[in-house]
């Protein structure tokens, strides 16, 4: 997607840009929907019934509009972590793993810290205490890869997934022990919930839907603003295009590298903090499973720009939403939902084999990531 | 594989072994429990060594393959349904069943790798792309059809799974048979057989991951197919000056490379356990790769790291089997998540270089254009 468009382009070419820049996309989810619905036929399930309930379930009341957007809420915070890592040129594969440790931290200065201090604090400290410090969480837990790749070339790829594992049994350790809730009737390796003063306020009586959402819009567009408006995301960019120029341009590739994984773990950690504070009000081991790859559909299918990662966290979120409606209309597993999100991402990241299909020339940008595994 | 590397890879597997034998010495002798430390972890680094081998062959001929996990994932599930179709709906015999689960395992792991060189080597798609996507169509794929085909509606198992047919069974080695009249009498010698016996005892694939990997060092270092396949990931450029047809050893490479992490997805549901969970492989596609760029990129070197790996994973199962002897002032241990942070920790320290700098092949990972 290129957001640029002087005053010297006319309108057509802006809207013809435009138009480039979605057609791929929309024709690699109707190439999915497509083939999705030959299975949903093989397997002897009716196809129109299935989309009919996915589209019922995800946008037909207020209360499905309102689950949409709640499910959105981390899919744009994850979706924009990976996104903004592709810029620089990193392969972010570890979003889950600081998604959990945002979680787990935000959900500790939640219920914890009343207890350690022995008195209430108004909600306007304690809650953006709690976001901040499972946002810097996940910063940090992104910025040890970060070093890694900086300064001894070990691949971000295998690190971040390494990373998964650490924080998913390092999670379990403090879920099954210290912290687990301990309530007797108690069974899930949980946290207790957090207190009021930390949650984030619903914006309507009676609906899930919570300022969180709002927020997410909210750090797209400061995403937007920061890569293509100040230095830092011009030098996330450029290291992100080529390093080598960068380098002799005079950017400090090492450090550009580490804030890059940091912020983008930072947007991941969000994701968490967000997702304990707005919404569960505690964090349950085995939530974040999952975000990491959906995270990296999404910001692919979103061509890394922060307005194309809202829209596609919506529709992804609107998926998994109808999903539940598509299963009772239908008997159709949720997890049909995965296979169809899996399928999209191929055919956005397989562009050519819709350009093929579809007989389209165009050749737009590519994103290269693999550069060896010397770093 | 340097000597600095090999004292590494003995260093860390003495420790790893060391710390059993001290956990568990006043229960069994220091002898049982190494070879059976030793027997594991041959057994678990079976799935390493035979990801690292899809890896190298695939790297070798420049294609990156991060897509492993997946590959792994997709072939143990249809292998093992495979198995259970054979053996339940058109009334094969166990054993026949069993192999056909086998060969199903590694034609799907090659199916995944023929995708796999659809995307990089013909449409160009960026490889580590290439490969998530298929890490992410093996999830959805078999977790869809794990769900659908055994209990969604017109199920034809009602609903229920099925057994499998079962597992591949170890072979034993005639060690003891020869070794027996020798020792005569001695309780000790006979001992002492047995236990080496035990390491011997292997099951058919992990066996044959092992000569495997000898067959890779012949093959790649030692043939005509070998040389042209370390030229196409070398300088494709020259290769295909000389006459040889980049797209087409990149293709056979990746797809015996599909077909090797077929293999060890067969390990998984048809070898080790005999039944299919989502997810199972749990990481081990990516270690696998961590195994292949510690022994750069060589067959013999990888399958020592997978060894360190299967070791590291070996000491987690045989530290819960002395959970309970285990002094309370480690009892952190008795957790299986924190000796279970191992193999990745260590994967991390690999990877940073400590033990010297690794040369992937010249032309890994770019797309050959004409």
């Amino acid at each position: 997607m290129q957001a640029e468009t002087r005053s010297g382009s006319s309108l057509k070419d802006f809207l013809r840009s435009a138009l480039d820049a979605l057609l791929i996309p929309f024709l690699a989810i109707l190439t999915a929907i497509i083939l999705g619905a030959i299975i949903i036929a093989w397997v002897k399930g009716n196809p129109f019934l299935a989309y009919y309930g996915l589209i019922q379930g995800s946008f037909g009341s207020a209360r499905a509009l309102s689950e949409t957007a709640v499910w959105a809420t981390p899919y744009i915070f994850a979706g924009l972590a990976v996104a903004l890592a592709f810029k620089g040129g990193l392969f972010n594969i570890g979003a889950e793993g600081q998604l959990a440790v945002g979680a787990v931290l935000s959900a500790l200065i939640g219920y914890a810290l009343p207890e350690w201090l022995g008195f209430n604090i108004p909600s306007i400290i304690h809650l953006p205490l709690a976001v901040i410090v499972g946002a810097v969480g996940g910063a940090f837990w992104a910025s040890i890869v970060g070093f890694l790749k900086a300064y001894t070339g070990g691949h971000e790829v295998i690190n971040t997934i390494m990373m998964n594992y650490i924080a998913l049994n390092t999670t379990s350790f403090l879920l099954n022990g210290v912290m687990k809730d301990r309530d007797p009737n108690n069974v899930i390796a949980r946290t207790p919930l957090i207190a009021d003063s930390a949650r984030i306020p619903e914006i309507f009586e009676g609906l899930r839907i919570h300022w969180g959402f709002v927020f997410a819009l909210l750090v797209a567009y400061l995403v937007w603003w920061m890569l293509n408006k100040t230095t830092l995301g011009f030098e996330i960019r450029t290291v992100g295009a080529n390093p080598d120029a960068a380098k002799y341009a005079g950017v400090n590739v090492k450090r550009t590298i580490i804030l890059t994984m940091a912020l983008s773990g930072m947007l991941a950690g969000l994701a968490g903090s967000i997702e304990v504070t707005g919404l569960n009000y505690r964090h349950e081991l085995g939530f974040s499973i999952g975000y990491g790859f959906d995270a990296i559909a999404i910001a692919l299918l979103g061509k890394s720009h922060p307005l194309g990662v809202v829209l596609a966290s919506i529709l992804f979120a609107a998926m998994r939403n109808g999903a539940t409606r598509m299963q009772f209309l239908t008997q159709m597993p949720v997890d049909l939902i995965s296979m169809l999100q899996a399928l999209i991402l191929l055919f956005v990241a397989a562009d050519a084999i819709v350009r093929y299909i579809y007989r389209i020339k165009t050749q737009g940008e590519r994103v290269v990531l693999t550069r060896g595994w010397g770093g | 594989m340097d000597w600095r590397r090999f004292g590494l890879i003995l260093l860390i597997i003495i420790v790893l072994f060391g710390a059993v034998v001290l956990v568990g010495y006043t229960r069994s002798s220091p002898i049982i429990i190494i070879t059976s430390m030793l027997a594991t972890t041959i057994a678990v680094a079976t799935p390493l060594t035979l990801g690292a081998l899809s890896g190298i062959y695939c790297e070798r001929a420049g294609v990156v393959n991060i897509g492993i996990e997946g590959m792994m994932l997709f072939a143990a599930f249809f292998g093992w349904l495979a198995a259970i179709y054979m053996f339940h709906l058109f009334g094969f015999e166990k054993w026949p069943s069993i192999i056909i689960g086998v060969i199903a395992a590694i034609l799907s792991g090659g199916l995944m790798g023929l995708l796999h060189a659809v995307l990089s080597v013909t449409y160009k798609v960026d490889q580590i792309i290439g490969g998530t996507v298929i890490n992410v169509l093996a999830v959805g794929l078999t977790g869809f059809l794990n769900r659908q085909l055994f209990f969604g509606s017109g199920s034809a198992f009602g609903g229920d799974v099925p057994n499998s047919p079962g597992t591949l069974v170890t072979l034993h080695f005639p060690l003891r048979e020869i070794f027996n009249p020798i020792c005569g009498a001695s309780a000790d010698c006979i001992e002492i057989v047995r236990a080496i016996n035990t390491v011997l005892d292997q099951k058919p694939i992990a066996i044959s991951a092992i000569l495997l990997v000898f067959i890779t060092h012949y093959v790649l270092f030692y043939t005509r197919w070998g040389l042209r396949t370390r030229s196409v990931g070398e300088h494709p450029k020259a290769a295909d000056t000389v006459g040889i047809n980049v797209y087409k050893m990149r293709y056979a490479n990746v797809i015996i490379g599909g077909m090797m992490a077929g293999l060890a997805g067969a390990y998984f549901t048809i070898e080790s356990v005999s039944s299919f969970e989502p997810l199972l492989t749990n990481g081990r596609g990516f270690i696998s790769l961590a195994a292949m760029i510690f022994g750069n990129w060589t067959p013999i070197g990888a399958w020592t790291a997978a060894l360190v790996f299967g070791a590291s994973q070996a000491l987690n199962i045989n530290m819960q089997l002395f959970r309970e002897i285990i002094p309370p002032q480690w009892a952190f241990l008795r957790q299986s998540y924190v000796v279970g942070l191992v193999p990745y920790i260590l994967t991390m320290i690999i990877l940073t270089g400590v033990i010297g700098r690794t040369t992937p092949p010249a032309a890994d990972g770019v797309p050959y254009e004409k």
